[in-house]
C-alpha cells in the first residue's frame, strides 16, 4: 500500500465496522465501529472485561467467533488468516507481551518477517536499548518485565508494520519505563506509524494519544477528544473503576 | 566389570532407538499437537523397506539408509494431508483413534503379505565383526548405530536451535497462535514437520533391521518405551527427547545387571517419578505450554 502524502487520506489506516464477537454463548463485542486515521494514535479505554483485548484479537485475526468488517488501508482483511494480516502491515503487542521462552532475545526480535520499509532495523533497536544487545543470546523471558515490554514493542516496530495494535503496554511498569514506552510511541507516531492502543492509565493515554474510544460491555459508548478526557478525568476514572 | 561395560553399550544402542523415535514424536507433537501412535508402525515400515529393497531390487544397506526414510517420510506427508489434517482442533481422542487404527492397518497389511515371522537382514559388510572397545569386544555395527544416531540427534538439534526454520518450529511449538500473529505461516510447516518426524522413525527402522528381526510387530513394543521417553523428557522438548532416550536406555540396561526383570520396568518407574516430581518432564519447564 503506498502511503498517501500531501493529499487528504482517502481511507483511514484502520477501519472496524459492525464488529461483533462472542465466546460461546457470551457476547463480548457488539457492533463495534471505529477508525484510526493514517498516522493517528488512538486509545481504547474501558474497565476490566469490557472487551478491549477481544477487539484487538479480532482485528489481528486471532478470534474466530466474530463477524463484521475490518479494513486496513481500505483493504478488507476480515477474511485473511492472522499471518496474512501481519504481512499486510499489522503489528501486534499482546497483553502478556508475547515473549518466547524458547527463543533468544535476538530471535524474538527477528522472528516476524519484515513487511515494509522499516525505520527500526536491529542496529537502531540495539542502540536505543543497549540491554537488548547485551542480552541478545539469552532466553527472551530472562529479561525483566519492563525489558520484555520494550522487546515486544521493538519487535513490532522492526517489521515496518504501518498499524500497531498494543494491548496495555504500560501495565505493571515502573514510571520511568512508562515514560520510555511513551517516548517510543511518540517517536513511532512522528515517523508516520498508526497506533491503536489499549490503555487503562488515563494519564498515559492523554499524553500520547490524539483521541480515545470508551468501550463498555462490548460496545463503544463514547468517542472522546483528548481535551474531553482531561476535563472529565475524575468521572472517567470512576467509570473505569480505577 | 566387563559385563557392566557391555551393558553400558547395550544401553546406548537401545537409547539410540529411543532417542530417534522420541525425537520424531517430540517434533510432531510440538508443531502439530498430535500424539502419533503410528510412529512404531512407521519405524517397522522403515525396516521392511530396507528388507524389500534388498530382496526385490538388490539395493543394499547404505542406499536404504537414505532412500527408505525419504520414501516413508513422503508417505507420512501424504498421510498428514489426507487424514490427520482433518482432525486438527477436535478432541485429541480422535487422533488417538486414527493413528492407532493406522498402526493396526499397517501392521496387519505387512503381516498378510509376509507373515509374523521375522526376516533376517544382514549388516553391511563394512561393519561386520567386532572391535575392541575398552574392556570388551563389541559388534562394529552396533557401535555404528550409537555413533550414527548421535550424529543425527546433534544435526537435528542444530537445525532446531541454530537455524531460522528451527526458530519457527520452536516458536510454533511454544505459542502457535502468537507465532501466526507475528506473520509466520505456521500451517505451511505442518506437513513437512510430520514427514520429517516420520522419516526419523523410518531411519530408526533401517538401523534396526540388521540387529533385530524384521517383523510386523517390531515397532509395537518399542513405541511404548518411546512414549515413556517423551513424557520423561517433556512433551515436545527436543533436547528432552534425546537426553531422556539415552538415559532410559542406559539405566534400563544397567538395572538389568541386578535383575533382568528390571530392564522393562525402569522406563515406567522413571516416568512415574518424573511425573510426580516434575510433571512437565525433565526439560519441559523451560517451555511454556499453551
Ligand atoms: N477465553 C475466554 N472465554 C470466555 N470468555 C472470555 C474469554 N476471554 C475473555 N472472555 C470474556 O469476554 C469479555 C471481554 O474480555 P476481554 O479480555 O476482551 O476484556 P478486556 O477489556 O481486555 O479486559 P482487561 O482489562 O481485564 O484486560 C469478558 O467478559 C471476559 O470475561
Ligand atoms: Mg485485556
Amino acid at each position: 500500500m503506498p502511503r498517501t502524502s500531501g493529499k487528504p487520506t482517502p481511507s483511514p489506516a484502520l477501519e472496524v465496522d459492525g464488529l461483533s464477537a462472542r465466546y460461546g454463548e457470551a457476547q463480548a463485542l457488539r457492533e463495534v465501529t471505529l477508525h484510526v486515521a493514517q498516522g493517528e494514535l488512538v486509545t481504547l479505554v474501558g474497565r476490566n472485561g469490557a472487551g478491549k483485548t477481544t477487539l484487538l484479537r479480532c482485528v489481528m485475526g486471532l478470534h474466530r467467533e466474530s463477524s463484521g468488517s475490518i479494513r486496513l488501508n481500505g483493504r478488507e482483511i476480515s477474511g485473511l488468516a492472522a499471518h496474512e494480516r501481519a504481512r499486510a502491515g499489522l503489528g501486534y503487542v499482546p497483553d502478556d507481551r508475547g515473549i518466547f521462552a524458547t527463543l533468544a532475545v535476538e530471535e524474538n526480535l527477528t522472528l516476524p518477517p519484515i513487511v515494509a520499509n522499516t525505520r527500526w532495523p536491529l542496529a537502531r533497536i540495539y542502540e536505543t536499548f543497549p540491554v537488548l544487545r547485551e542480552r541478545r543470546a539469552h532466553a527472551g523471558t530472562k529479561l525483566s518485565g519492563g525489558e520484555q515490554q520494550m522487546l515486544s514493542i521493538a519487535r513490532a516496530l522492526r517489521t515496518g508494520a504501518g498499524v500497531l495494535l498494543l494491548d496495555e503496554p504500560t501495565e505493571g511498569l515502573a514510571p520511568v519505563l512508562v515514560q520510555r514506552v511513551a517516548a517510543m510511541l511518540q517517536e513511532a507516531k512522528r515517523e508516520g506509524t498508526t497506533v491503536l492502543l489499549v490503555e487503562q492509565n488515563l494519564r498515559f493515554a492523554t499524553t500520547v494519544a490524539d483521541r480515545h474510544y470508551l468501550l463498555a460491555q462490548g460496545q463503544i459508548v463514547e468517542a472522546l477528544a483528548n481535551q474531553e478526557v482531561i476535563a472529565r478525568e475524575s468521572e472517567l476514572l470512576r467509570h473505569l473503576g480505577v | 566389570m566387563e559385563y557392566v561395560a557391555l551393558q553400558l553399550f547395550n544401553g546406548l544402542v537401545n537409547g539410540a532407538f529411543y532417542a530417534l523415535l522420541s525425537l520424531g514424536l517430540a517434533v510432531i507433537f510440538g508443531v502439530l499437537r498430535v500424539v502419533n501412535f503410528a510412529h512404531g508402525a512407521l519405524y517397522m515400515l522403515g525396516a521392511f523397506a530396507a528388507y524389500l529393497l534388498l530382496q526385490d531390487f538388490g539395493v543394499g544397506f547404505w542406499v536404504a539408509l537414505i532412500v527408505a526414510p525419504i520414501g516413508i517420510g513422503i508417505a507420512g506427508m501424504v498421510l498428514e494431508r489426507l487424514l490427520i489434517r482433518r482432525l486438527y482442533g477436535l478432541d485429541p481422542l480422535y487422533n488417538f483413534l486414527l493413528t492407532f487404527g493406522l498402526t493396526l492397518m499397517i501392521q496387519d497389511g505387512v503381516r498378510l503379505r509376509y507373515g509374523l515371522q521375522g526376516q533376517p537382514y544382514p549388516a553391511p559388510a563394512e561393519l561386520a565383526g567386532s572391535v575392541s572397545a575398552g574392556l570388551v569386544a563389541y559388534p562394529t555395527y552396533r557401535l555404528f548405530v550409537i555413533a550414527f544416531s548421535i550424529v543425527v540427534c546433534v544435526a537435528v538439534w542444530y537445525v532446531i536451535e541454530r537455524t531460522r526454520l528451527g526458530m519457527i518450529v520452536r516458536a510454533a511449538t511454544e505459542r502457535p497462535e502468537l507465532t501466526r500473529a507475528l506473520g509466520i505461516n505456521v500451517d505451511r510447516w505442518v506437513t513437512p514437520v510430520f514427514g520429517f518426524g516420520v522419516a526419523l522413525a523410518a531411519l530408526g527402522g533401517v538401523l534396526a533391521a540388521p540387529m533385530r528381526n524384521v517383523s510386523p510387530l517390531m515397532g509395537s513394543e518399542l513405541i511404548i518405551f518411546a512414549f515413556a521417553v517423551v513424557v520423561i523428557g517433556g512433551m515436545g522438548s527436543i533436547a528432552g527427547a534425546v537426553v531422556a532416550g539415552f538415559l532410559v536406555g542406559v539405566l534400563a540396561s544397567l538395572a538389568a545387571i541386578f535383575n533382568p526383570a528390571l530392564e522393562n520396568v525402569i522406563a515406567f518407574a522413571l516416568m512415574a517419578v518424573v511425573l510426580l516430581v516434575r510433571p512437565a518432564g525433565l526439560f519441559g519447564s523451560l517451555e511454556a505450554r499453551s
